[in-house]
């Protein structure tokens, strides 16, 4: 009886959504239902050419921004953790990024990437270089979507870090020094292992996150040029509401949850096991 | 300090009476697009509120719903989750879909009176042809446009070219390109030719070209396409060449959202762009420029472009009415007359450039009716059955061409032939 006010909500807003994905997946055409199930539009993403790309760029996204953000986000932890002047200055800046809207950021990098009129081109002309087009070259336009992204996150997960940092007890680092460790001795035996929860929690949402967070395509890129930047959230979106086939988005929508539930139950049944908590 | 209170439920309760109104209000929610930028909120929303001072009775509450996909969104899923909308102005080229959803209502069932057919007609027969669907009339006309070429007169004097001679076929388009790019010490060009974007609408600019080449992309039911006629191809080709051969304009895509600003910044002397950025441009240049109709390939072209006023089903009665009343306001002569000085985009009938206020503007800024003037030469913007996905086609096929993935015959056949397994079922 208690739980029938959490019951009701959970049921309203994830229950029902699931099952009724689930449904339109089998029994959708389009915007409207069918009377019999088909496996029509599973057939399609086996067939779909642009889905295959874009489950590729989806994993190269994932592959690469989220062990760079946390390498950067421990790595930038570590040197606001120490003493030092303007350490509040510098947490600052590396927080701000993480502050600001998506949207608003993309606008912001808009600009940066701008092949005539933007800052890094600019920079680029100083050392004679012709330029890039960052968002219109398709080998280049999904890296610099991971730089923007990476530039975003690594300040959120240093949050994280800097916690943890300050939890570490200092007599296991004054240990340390007694036994004459190096300083990446100390970082590989001590800090490390002690931040694994960190890393453990960081990585689940970094990874959850990297599905999850396509609002930067929709100001950069929208996908392009030739889907070559386009990933998977922002398919599903382009199929419902460009193409207005909510069916394929439905089909769609339940392999994102299955890719989801695999990284899950492989984070939590693998590195699980190799994270010690206190 | 009872007495107090007393007082004070009673001064609640007279503002309470004071505030009801002696009838009810009709109220409207209308969602609107803006794709170029700028502040063009503020316009609509002054336009809205001369109306609502002129009609007490009726209360609209515009909403900006971003660029013409949000816009539908928006729209769309307003109406799906049961909240009001009785009209919307939302993508010309929508017309199909929301046929499709049943969501929308002819204008034709709406208006009653020989007046109110009269408007109906008043209209630029071009700007029509997005709206009309089996003789009935879906949308009705407001940010209409066409796209223009910008051009930069300083540099076409800096190049030693005439600046009231912009080029007028792709030939003199190439040619004057190749003067107008500049490069720097190092090799590096400092200054483009011209640029076409190739973002956000790519099938609409690549509409131009096919037309400049005589050749339309589909048919006027829209479960047809023509994008591999050997005239399309040809154009494709072309826009690649701009590139690749003569290398007046950047190699790979160009995008729609910064291109306005790459032309103030004066790093391309020439931009194909809306005419709805014309009033921006103008505002924001400090040098000298022009604004031409685009070039010709065997002949001149445009597509139209923009949004339209839609009427949602759902709607009783008395919202019927009022939002005919909205919209036949916000499409009156005087105000697209002023949405037009305002904006750049067209006043879309010919009543609005016979007022005075958008007579003098023309004379004393002739750009003003260059998308006007080429509404003869105009075409129907891409819009099929299920057009997101052909859309989408299109722009992948000219994408991965204008970036060196693939022949504009290879892409071109590839996007036709599933264009044709889409529309199939519409024949």
């Amino acid at each position: 009886m208690l739980l029938l006010p959490a019951m009701c909500l959970l049921v309203t807003f994830t229950h029902y959504p699931v099952v009724k994905t689930i449904a339109r997946s089998f029994y959708g055409f389009g915007t409207k239902w069918e009377s019999k199930a088909t496996l029509d539009n599973y057939r399609y993403l086996l067939e779909d050419e642009v889905l295959m790309q874009v489950l590729y760029n989806s994993f190269l996204y994932a592959a690469i921004t989220v062990p760079v953000s946390i390498v950067l986000a421990i790595a930038m932890a570590l040197w606001v953790n120490g003493k030092m002047a303007g350490k509040g200055l510098l947490r600052t800046a590396y927080f701000t990024p993480t502050v600001l809207p998506m949207i608003s950021v993309a606008n912001i990098w808009l600009f940066f990437y701008s092949p005539e009129i933007g800052l890094l081109n600019k920079l680029l002309g100083v050392f004679g270089h012709g330029g890039v087009n960052w968002l219109g070259d398709p080998s280049v336009a999904l890296y610099s979507l991971m730089a923007m992204t990476i530039w975003k996150e690594a300040g959120f997960f240093m949050i994280f870090y800097l916690a943890a940092l300050q939890t570490i007890d200092q007599n296991l680092y004054d240990a340390a020094a007694i036994e004459n460790a190096g300083k990446w001795t100390v970082f590989r035996r001590v800090t490390f292992p002690l931040l694994m929860p960190t890393t453990l929690f960081v990585l689940v949402n970094a990874l959850l996150n990297a599905f999850k967070l396509v609002d930067h395509l929709f100001i950069l890129t929208k996908g392009g040029p030739n889907n070559a930047s386009n990933l998977l959230l922002y398919y599903i979106f382009e199929n419902a509401f460009s193409f207005f086939d909510t069916a394929y988005a439905s089909a769609l929508t339940v392999l994102l949850l299955l890719v989801l539930v695999v990284l899950a139950l492989l984070q939590f049944g693998v590195i699980e096991k190799r994270v010690h908590y206190r | 300090m009872w007495m107090k209170s007393v007082k004070q439920i009673a001064l609640a309760g007279a503002l309470c009476a004071l505030s009801v109104p002696v009838f009810a209000k009709t109220e409207l929610t209308m969602f609107y697009p803006v794709a170029v930028g700028g502040a063009l909120t503020k316009i609509v929303d002054g336009i809205v509120a001369d109306f609502e001072s002129e009609n007490p009775d009726i209360s609209v509450n515009a909403i900006y719903a971003g660029n013409y996909n949000d816009a539908r969104v928006k729209a769309l899923a307003a109406l799906q989750s049961g909240e009001p909308a009785q009209l919307s102005v939302m993508f010309s080229i929508d017309v199909h879909e929301l046929m499709d959803l049943d969501a929308i209502v002819p204008f034709d069932d709406v208006v009653s009176t020989q007046e109110e057919k009269d408007w109906l007609a008043g209209f630029y027969p071009a700007l029509m042809e997005n709206g009309v669907v089996e003789g009935k009339t879906y949308g009705v006309p407001f940010q209409r446009s066409t796209i223009v070429m910008y051009y930069n007169k300083d540099m076409f004097r800096a190049a030693g070219l005439d600046p009231e001679k912009p080029p007028t076929s792709w030939e003199e388009l190439a040619e004057v390109g190749t003067a107008l790019t500049k490069k720097n010490a190092d090799g590096n060009v400092a200054q483009w030719g011209a640029m076409i974007p190739s973002t956000g609408y790519a099938y609409w600019m690549f509409g131009a070209l096919t037309k400049q080449q005589g050749q339309n992309l589909m048919n006027g039911e829209g479960n047809e396409t023509y994008f591999n006629h050997p005239k399309v191809i040809q154009a494709l080709d072309f826009w690649k060449d701009l590139g690749s051969k003569y290398a007046v304009m950047p190699e790979g895509t160009i995008e729609w959202g910064t291109l306005r600003q790459n032309f103030l910044e004066q790093k391309t002397a020439i931009m194909w762009h809306s005419t709805g950025n014309l009033t921006t441009v103008k505002k924001n240049a400090d040098f000298d420029f022009g604004v031409a109709m685009l070039p010709a390939g065997s002949e001149l072209g445009s597509p139209t472009g923009g949004g339209n006023f839609y009427l949602f089903k759902d709607a009783d009665e008395a919202e019927r009415a009022a939002s005919l009343k909205l919209v036949k306001f916000m499409t009156s002569p005087e105000q697209a007359a002023r949405w037009s000085i305002a904006t750049g985009y067209m006043g879309v009938s010919p009543a609005a450039y016979e007022t005075t206020e958008l007579t003098e503007y023309v004379k004393t800024f002739p750009p003003a009716a260059v998308a006007r003037d080429q509404l003869q030469h105009a075409t129907a913007e891409l819009s099929t059955y299920q057009a997101g996905r052909v859309r989408k086609l299109l722009d992948d096929a000219i994408q991965s061409v204008l970036t060196g993935q693939n022949t504009a015959e290879e892409a071109l056949n590839s996007a036709q032939k599933q264009a044709e397994r889409i529309l199939s079922r519409y024949k």
